[in-house]
């Protein structure tokens, strides 16, 4: 009787124990969405660069330096 | 590859909102939307600082991670941009900007909160460039002007930078450098030190400075 009684107490509390080892990941792994919208145009593809992406970059350039005032009053 | 972004010059910001004017003007904001604010830090208090804060088109975007319908994407140029005819106004990507950018409308057919409205570097978004319904939706399009964003171009002291972020770094580190404050901050050399290409491995030395430009604050990381 107190063998049973003490198989069945080592039983559950095996099976409390090995509880956790079936327990699954419950973080939901995230994954990069992709864009579902509309197709967008590089600016420089239309006028006035009419896709001259070098002369867009050139002109990004003199605009930023147009910001950096130790240039412009040398 | 120009990687573009905004950078603020808390020691010239005068707080005269002049950029979210400008901002406002150029795109043709309708009222309670702000694309660009000022903050002031300590307001009143002898040594207060302000920026000019918006869309800062983050490398790796919280927006464009949370939006359930992925109407965000990046440009070439490293634009963070959305399509407004995908956007449902759910609101996740202002929960997760954390510079509060996304903006909404408190009218429209989505009844309180409209389709998501923010700062698009004057880049405009997927509709023809310069065309009406591009301005109607997103506002002009410098970008394809080959402009500089309005509020940048036009800010009065020059705090407020905006363009190729390389092309940014070199104006800031030369400005630091030349008042020979601010580059003592922690992290200085890591933003604006510049990249060792002598492959000796040691930091090139700035003008006027140690390496990176500046000397580090005492404990503080260079």
């Amino acid at each position: 009787m107190m063998g049973t009684r003490a198989g069945l107490m080592l039983a559950g509390a095996a099976a409390l124990a090995l509880a956790g080892c079936g327990e699954r990941p419950q973080v939901l792994e995230y994954k990069q969405g992709s864009y579902q919208g509309k197709p967008d145009t590089p600016p420089y593809s239309n006028a006035p660069f009419n896709g001259d992406k070098t002369e867009w970059d050139r002109a990004m350039a003199t605009r930023a330096q147009n910001q950096n005032e130790y240039k412009r009053t040398r | 590859m120009a990687r573009m972004k905004f950078l603020c010059d808390a020691e010239r910001c005068i707080e005269c909102n002049g950029c979210v004017t400008a901002c406002k003007q150029e795109h043709d904001i309708p009222w309670g939307v702000n694309r660009r604010r000022v903050v002031t830090i300590n307001d009143g208090v002898p040594g207060e600082r302000s920026i000019s804060v918006a869309c800062m088109h983050c490398s790796d975007a919280p927006c464009m991670a949370v939006c359930p319908v992925d109407c965000f994407y990046k440009t070439q140029e490293g634009i963070v941009l959305h399509d407004k005819d995908l956007c449902i106004g759910c609101g996740y990507c202002f929960y997760a900007c954390p510079f509060g950018a996304p903006q909404f409308p408190q009218a429209g057919a989505f009844g309180v909160r409209g389709k998501m409205d923010k700062c698009t570097f004057c880049a405009g978004g997927p509709e023809k460039d310069m065309s009406d319904a591009e301005f109607k939706k997103y506002g002009r399009n410098r970008l394809a002007e080959g402009k500089l964003p309005a509020c940048a171009e036009m800010c009065s002291t020059k705090a407020l930078l905006g363009g190729d972020g390389d092309v940014l770094a070199e104006i800031y580190r030369t400005r630091v450098v030349t008042r020979g404050k601010g580059g003592e901050v922690w992290g200085w050399a890591t933003a604006y030190g510049r990249p060792d290409t002598s492959g000796t491995g040691a930091p090139v030395p700035a003008p006027g400075g140690a390496p990176g430009g500046a000397t580090p604050a005492p404990g503080g990381k260079s």
